[in-house]
C-alpha cells in the first residue's frame, strides 16, 4: 500500500512546477493548515531567531549612524562612513590590533601544534589505565571557566605563590616578582594559559579521526621494518591532513578574535598596554564609554576582515590540497 | 629475521618509554597547579602570607571557608548560579528539541526557509552592542530572565537533535498516528523518552556553559543580588588585584584575607563541575561525534 495513503495528514501534495502560481499558494496554505500542530513546534524558534538574531543584525546599521543614548535605532542621524574614518586614525584601536595579532600568532604557532603532538602521543599509548588517566586529566581544565582560571593564575603568580617558589628553588630569580604586572610578559601569559586550558580538549577530535585509520597500514609498515616515528610520519599524519587543514582555516579566520573573558580577568592597569585586544576595546568603547556607534563600527569592520581571511585561507588551502576545498 | 624483530622491539621500547615520560610531565603540569590551589585554600592566613609551598601547606586551617560561608552574598550567588543553570538547561533542551523535532519532518512546509534562517544564525550575529541595545529595549536588563531567554536557542543543538530524531524508525510515528495521536503527543510521549542520551549530552554541555558564563552578567546585570558565583568571584579577584597593587610591600594582612577568600571561592565555584566531571566525560565524546554528523 502507498505510504501517503496510510498517513494522509502529513502527505505533502505532489508539487509540479507547471501549476499556476495561485494554485501553488493555495496548496501551500492548505498543507500549512493541515500541519498546524507540527508547525506550532517550529514557529517559536522562528520568532526567537527573528528577535534575537535578525534584529541585532539589522542593529548593525548604527555603525553608519551617530547614535546617542537618547536616540532610538531609527531616529539616529546617518553619518555614512564617518565612524570608519575615525577608526583609521585611532591610535588605541591599532594598539589593540597589534596586541590581538601578537597573541593570536603566538597561539597559532604554539597552541595549534601542541594538541596534534599530544593526540599522537596519546594514540601511541597501548591503551589501558594510563591512557585513560592521561585523557581524564588533560580534558579537565577545559571545563574551568576563565574567571576561575584567572583567579588561579593570579594566585600562582603572586609574590608568595607557587610560580615564584619554583623559580626561586631553581635559582632562576633571586627575588619574587609578579609577572602579571609585567606588561612585556602578558602575551606569553595569555598564550600559555590558553594552551594549558585547551590543549587536552583539542586532542579529542584528532583522536576520533585517528581511531578510524585502518590498523592494517601499521601492520604492513611494521613488517617492512618502519620505525614508530616513521609510522607516525607516513601513516598517522597523512590521514590527519584534512582535519588539520580544516582546523587551520578556522584558526586563521579567528586571528582577529580573542578571548574576552580571559582578557577581562587578566588585564590590570599595569599590563593594559599589552593586554588590550580588539574585543576588549569594543567592550570598553561601547559599554564603559557609551560610544555605541563607534564600538559597533569597530566590531563590524573586524568581522568583515575575518570573513575575508576565512575565504582567502580556504582558497589557499584548496590550492595546496589539489583543488579540493575543505569547507 | 630474528635480529630485525629484536631491533624493532628496542626501537618500540625506547619510543614507549620517552612517550610515557613526556605524558607524565604533561599530567604533572596540569595536576600540580590545581592541587596547589586546593592546598592553598585550606591554608591559614599566615601560611599564605609567607607562601613558599607547592605540595603541602605548613599550616592548615578552615578560616578561608568560614569567611566565605559567613559572607551572605556568596551564598546568594551560589543560589543564583544553581537556579540559572537548572532553569536554563531544562528550557534550552526542551526548546531545541521541539524545534529539532519539527525540522526533522521532511514534509514540513517552509522547511527550506527555516533551515536557511538557522544556518544564517550560526555564521552571523549583530555583535556585542546591537545585542545589548536589543536586550535593553526588551526590558531584560537587570532581570533574572536575561540568563534564560536569550540562551533558549542554539541552531547547532537543534541540528544535533534533528539528526537524532531522524534515526528513529518512521513506523513508530505511523502506528501512533493510526491510533489517533497528534504530533505533540508523539513528540512528548515517544520521541523525548527515546532521545534521552542526545538530550543529556546537550544538557551537560549547556549546563557547564551556564555555570561558567560570566559575560551575560557583566554586560546586562548591575543588580548585585542577581550576581552568580562567577561574577562574585570576578569581583573578589579585581578587589584583591587592586589591593595587592596598592600596597606593594605594605600590610600583608588585608592582602592575604582577600587571597584566602578568593582561593576558597575558586574551589567552591569549581566543585560542582568536578563532581559532574565523571558523568560529563561519559557523554562528551559521543557529543562531539554527534556534532560532526551534520546534514
Amino acid at each position: 500500500m502507498d505510504k501517503t495513503a496510510v498517513v494522509p495528514v502529513n502527505g505533502k501534495s505532489p508539487m509540479s512546477t507547471k501549476k499556476p502560481m495561485g494554485q501553488r499558494v493555495k496548496e501551500f496554505v492548505i498543507d500549512y493548515k493541515r500541519q498546524w500542530e507540527i508547525q506550532s513546534m517550529v514557529i517559536p524558534g522562528i520568532i526567537f531567531m527573528i528577535i534575537f538574531c535578525f534584529i541585532p543584525i539589522y542593529g548593525l546599521t548604527i555603525a553608519f549612524k551617530s547614535y546617542t543614548v537618547i536616540d532610538t535605532l531609527d531616529s539616529a542621524p546617518w553619518v555614512g562612513l564617518e565612524n570608519f574614518r575615525i577608526i583609521l586614525s585611532d591610535k588605541y584601536f591599532w594598539d589593540a590590533v597589534v596586541n590581538t595579532l601578537g597573541i593570536s600568532f603566538l597561539k597559532l604557532a604554539i597552541g595549534f601544534v601542541i594538541p596534534i603532538i599530544l593526540s599522537i602521543m596519546i594514540y601511541e599509548l597501548s591503551g589501558g589505565r594510563f591512557k585513560k588517566i592521561v585523557q581524564t586529566i588533560s580534558y579537565l581544565p577545559h571545563f574551568l571557566s576563565w574567571i576561575v582560571l584567572g583567579g588561579m593564575l593570579i594566585a600562582w603568580f603572586s609574590s608568595s605563590g607557587m610560580f615564584n617558589e619554583i623559580l626561586l628553588s631553581l635559582g632562576l630569580i633571586s627575588k619574587p616578582v609578579n609577572i602579571l604586572l609585567d606588561a612585556n610578559k602578558y602575551w606569553w601569559i595569555a598564550t600559555l594559559s590558553d594552551i594549558w586550558k585547551e590543549a587536552g580538549w583539542g586532542t579529542i577530535l584528532y583522536l576520533a579521526i585517528m581511531s578510524k585509520i585502518d590498523p592494517t597500514y601499521y601492520e604492513a609498515a611494521k613488517i617492512d621494518g618502519a620505525s614508530r616515528m616513521r609510522q607516525i610520519w607516513n601513516i598517522t599524519l597523512p590521514n590527519m591532513k584534512p582535519i588539520i587543514s580544516l582546523n587551520l582555516i578556522l584558526t586563521v579566520s579567528g586571528l582577529l578574535g580573542s578571548n574576552l573573558d580571559q582578557t577581562l580577568v587578566l588585564m590590570n592597569s599595569q599590563n593594559r598596554v599589552k593586554a588590550e585586544v580588539i574585543n576588549s576595546y569594543v567592550y570598553r568603547m561601547g559599554m564603559t564609554q557609551g560610544d555605541f556607534s563607534y564600538a559597533t563600527a569597530v566590531g563590524l569592520g573586524v568581522s568583515i576582515v575575518s570573513v575575508i581571511l576565512l575565504i582567502s585561507a580556504n582558497k589557499v588551502s584548496s590550492k595546496l590540497n589539489d583543488n579540493q576545498s575543505v569547507l | 629475521m630474528n635480529r630485525t624483530v629484536a631491533k624493532e622491539d628496542l626501537d618500540s621500547r625506547i619510543f614507549n618509554a620517552i612517550n610515557i615520560i613526556l605524558l607524565c610531565i604533561c599530567t604533572v603540569i596540569i595536576v600540580v597547579p590545581l592541587w596547589n590551589v586546593v592546598i592553598s585554600s585550606l591554608s591559614s592566613g599566615k601560611a599564605l602570607a609567607e607562601g613558599g609551598f607547592i605540595f603541602w601547606s605548613p599550616e592548615f586551617s578552615l578560616e578561608n571557608y568560614r569567611a566565605v560561608f559567613q559572607d551572605e552574598t556568596i551564598g546568594l550567588a551560589f543560589v543564583v548560579s544553581l537556579a540559572k543553570t537548572f532553569i536554563g538547561v531544562i528550557t534550552h533542551v526542551f526548546f531545541c528539541a521541539m524545534i529539532g523535532y519539527g525540522l526533522s519532518k521532511k514534509y514540513i512546509r517552509g522547511r527550506k526557509l527555516y533551515v536557511a534562517m538557522g544556518v544564517i544564525t550560526m555564521f552571523f550575529s549583530g555583535g556585542m552592542i546591537p545585542t545589548y541595545l536589543l536586550i535593553k529595549s526588551l526590558g531584560l536588563l537587570n532581570s533574572f530572565w536575561v540568563y534564560i531567554i536569550p540562551a533558549l536557542f542554539s541552531y547547532y543543538d537543534v541540528v544535533i537533535l534533528m539528526n537524532f530524531f531522524r534515526n528513529v524508525p518512521d513506523s513508530l510515528e505511523e502506528s501512533a498516528k493510526i491510533d489517533g495521536a497528534g504530533d505533540w503527543r508523539i513528540f512528548l510521549k515517544i520521541f523525548i523518552p527515546l532521545s534521552m542520551p542526545a538530550m543529556a549530552t546537550i544538557a551537560l554541555f549547556n549546563g557547564v556553559g551556564q555555570w561558567n558564563d560570566f559575560m551575560t552578567t557583566k554586560l546586562y546585570i548591575t543588580d548585585q543580588s542577581l550576581y552568580p558565583l562567577q561574577m562574585k568571584l570576578y569581583e573578589i579577584i579585581v578587589q584583591s588585584q587592586t589591593q595587592s597593587m596598592q600596597n606593594v610591600g605594605g600590610s600583608a594582612i588585608i592582602e592575604t584575607t582577600t587571597k584566602g577568600v578568593q582561593l576558597a571561592t575558586i574551589v567552591i565555584t569549581t566543585l560542582p563541575i568536578v563532581v559532574m566531571y565523571p558523568i560529563l566525560q561519559r557523554y562528551f565524546i559521543s557529543g562531539m561525534m554527534m556534532g560532526a554528523v551534520k546534514e
